[in-house]
């Protein structure tokens, strides 16, 4: 996990000018940050702290807080997995260690090449198509290792 | 110029494109231009019969609507020739019949699903024609506190999981004297099982848009939020372009319909963390802050967001305020059994063969929904456990499916009914993993307030680990008994007290999977 990996410093900034009028803009601006970067890097804090004229710490809470931020940059594809009790009654766990196995790669970690991150999360709505998943933000239900297969194929073709 | 033949729609629902919708839409659209037949393409919402997902639903010159699922994209050369060569739609091999008539839903009493799957979500005028903006018409006329009367006329007990009233919430903030004041969409619909508020935000979002502003209205709140959780993009796109689209219309900014009253929304996009669905846990969120539980009183309606008098409603609950404006709450307050009023959109998932939306009044059986309209495990196993209301609530065996489906029905059985998911396990599941993710999501979504649920949950889930490896009772299951206690006693929220629901549960009615030979006393 590089944090030390380089991040764009004018984007950041021209987040905070945007959205630091707006009612609770901390919040706003961590989320467009992860949004843009894929990542809220962790450098970038204590300049959020200063133009919020917010402790540190108060920015480090919030940034560390929420699940969805992350501190390091993702591989190139984000594959999630729902690991909750609808997609569990359908082999949500089966289904994991089927992924963990051919990916080479645990929950919150990236792939050696940078290829892939696999993350875990916590119901995707999807639950009367369990069990339910999303690779780069699409959605993909009534996953099974082989439909899980397909969809990786089709994925590192491009 | 070819006339249309046929009007053909796709979903467009996430849970439908997760299973392929889109590639259909194309291969329809293909299909027809190679055919030149003239077609119309409307992304509708979801019917929520998801187990026919991709649902395709053909409108022919007549105007019936006839259903075809699950549609898959090399299924649509075979549907063109059922539908304009033979002209024998029902002998294809995945036809349902005319939509209407297919069992599931024509046995729903759908009021606030009413046009969900029927509309293009995002055409306005499609909205007005079924009946749209007409509750919020009937508002203008009247004052906040008639609009507040007509609401607690309804009976109508929030919809989010704690079944408070809405007309007493609604009273409250109206009373307040600040002349500033907030109403806030709860829509961080993160209990699993849960999927109804998703669907309205993608399905019927003018729905959403009409009730918040009714709530302006009565309140005399200026401005709305709509607190949506990370994990719904599509319901997030769907909601931005039908609050431009009703901006334009001047359903909301400066002066909502031309009335001289401001009320406008925005939405507000979470971050991945379960305990924002808790009202003041969001509401710290919302003013840019970690999601700590606050205490109450005072209540957000007395001092909310940023300190003003503040309603906090779920989406469904908002959805079902104009129907109630427009037909009058006495007309709600008529179904239902008890306390528990009106209709419940329940979420009908996990190891069933149909799984989807019911809309039913209070009063349906968790045996009819699951067998009636879910026809049972997915499976074929036995059913062997269902548990009812999101991860706080109880595993019921299947002895207890004749359980109505109430709010205190449901508590009186030492479970809850929640938002109204029910998610349904066969003979595989083990309870004992059961309640030990109880414990370690809880450890994972907890705020860290509240010493029984932030180091609780996980000292609950080593002890689970050692209760289940020791195979029997013992020092440690006692432990585990007087930690529940604890957790239930001293949080000051549900996650923390009510993650003991599951958990005791599980114990009560499935011991042997604990290594227990019978109910442990």
């Amino acid at each position: 996990m590089d944090s030390s990996e380089t991040w764009d410093k004018d984007a950041v900034a021209a987040i905070v000018a945007a959205l630091k009028p707006a009612p609770g803009a901390l919040m706003r601006i961590l989320r467009r940050v992860q949004d843009e970067l894929g990542w809220v890097p962790p450098p970038a804090l204590p300049m959020i702290a200063h133009e919020l004229n917010l402790s540190r710490a108060e920015v480090h809470g919030v940034a560390t807080f929420y699940h969805d931020f992350r501190h390091a940059p993702p591989g190139r594809n984000v594959i999630r997995l729902c690991r909750a009790e609808s997609c569990q009654a359908l082999g949500a766990e089966a289904l994991a260690d089927h992924v963990r196995a051919r990916l080479g790669v645990g929950f919150g970690e990236t792939s050696a090449d940078r290829a892939i991150t696999l993350e875990p999360v916590y119901c995707l709505g999807n639950c009367a198509c369990s069990p339910a998943g999303v690779i780069n933000g699409n959605p993909l239900g009534r996953l099974t290792p082989a439909r899980f297969d397909d969809a990786l194929e089709r994925l590192l073709r491009r | 110029m070819t006339p249309t033949l046929a009007t053909i729609f796709v979903p467009r629902d996430s849970g439908a494109l997760s299973l392929g919708a889109d590639r259909v839409a194309a291969a329809i659209a293909a299909e027809a231009a190679r055919r030149a037949v003239a077609i119309e393409l409307v992304r509708n919402g979801s019917r929520g019969l998801y187990w026919l997902e991709p649902m395709v639903e053909v409108a022919t010159a007549d105007g019936a609507r006839v259903a075809y699922g699950p549609v898959g994209s090399a299924d649509v050369p075979s549907l063109f020739d059922a539908v304009f060569l033979t002209n024998d739609p029902a002998a294809h091999p995945l036809a349902q019949g005319p939509v209407e008539q297919i069992p599931y839903l024509a046995r729903q009493r759908r009021m606030v699903f009413a046009r969900m799957g029927v509309t293009d979500p995002l055409a306005l005028d499609d909205y007005i024609t079924h009946g749209g903006f007409r509750g919020l018409a009937r508002a203008l006329e009247l004052s906040g506190a008639a609009i507040v009367a007509e609401i607690t006329r309804a009976n109508l007990r929030g919809r989010g999981g704690a079944a408070f009233p809405a007309g007493i919430k609604w009273k409250t903030t109206l009373e307040q004297a600040d002349p500033v004041k907030y109403v806030v969409c709860n829509a961080d619909e993160g209990d699993s099982g849960s999927f109804a508020d998703r669907m309205l935000m993608e399905g019927d979002p003018f729905l959403l848009i009409e009730g918040l502003a009714i709530a302006g209205l009565a309140v005399g709140a200026a401005q709305g939020f709509i607190y949506l959780r990370s994990e719904y993009p599509h319901a997030l796109r769907t909601l931005t372009a039908a609050i431009a689209t009703a901006r334009e219309r001047g359903y909301l900014g400066s002066s909502v319909c031309g009335g001289g009253r401001a009320f406008d929304l925005e939405i507000v996009v979470g971050a991945g963390s379960y305990i924002c669905g808790e009202e003041t846990a969001m509401l710290e969120s919302l003013e840019g802050k970690r999601g700590m539980v606050r205490f109450k009183p005072p209540v957000p309606a007395v001092a909310g967001l940023f300190g003003r008098p503040t309603v906090v409603n779920n989406v469904v609950t908002l959805a079902s305020i104009p129907a109630i404006l427009e037909h009058g709450g006495e007309a709600y307050n008529q179904l239902g059994i008890g306390r528990s009023r009106g209709t419940i959109p329940l979420q009908l998932a996990g190891n069933v063969a149909r799984p989807g939306l019911v809309e039913a009044p209070f009063g349906l059986t968790l045996r009819e929904l699951i067998h009636d309209f879910g026809g049972g495990t997915r499976s074929g196993r036995p059913l062997r456990a269902v548990q009812v209301g999101g991860p706080l609530g109880a595993y019921f065996p299947a002895a207890m499916l004749d359980l109505p489906i109430d709010y205190e029905a449901m508590a009186e059985a030492g479970g809850l009914l929640g938002h109204g998911g029910v998610v349904v396990f066969d003979d595989t599941v083990d309870l004992a993993r059961m309640a030990r993710y109880a414990m370690e999501f809880c450890a994972l979504e907890s705020c860290g307030k509240c010493t029984p649920c932030r180091i609780g949950s996980t000292r609950g889930a080593e002890l689970l680990d050692r209760v289940i490896r020791a195979r029997g009772g013992g020092a440690n299951l006692q432990l585990l008994r007087e930690l529940c206690d604890t957790m239930a006693a001293g949080s000051l929220c549900a996650l923390g007290g009510l993650t003991p629901t599951p958990v005791l549960s599980a114990l009560k009615h499935f011991p042997e999977d604990f290594g227990l030979a019978a109910a442990p006393t």
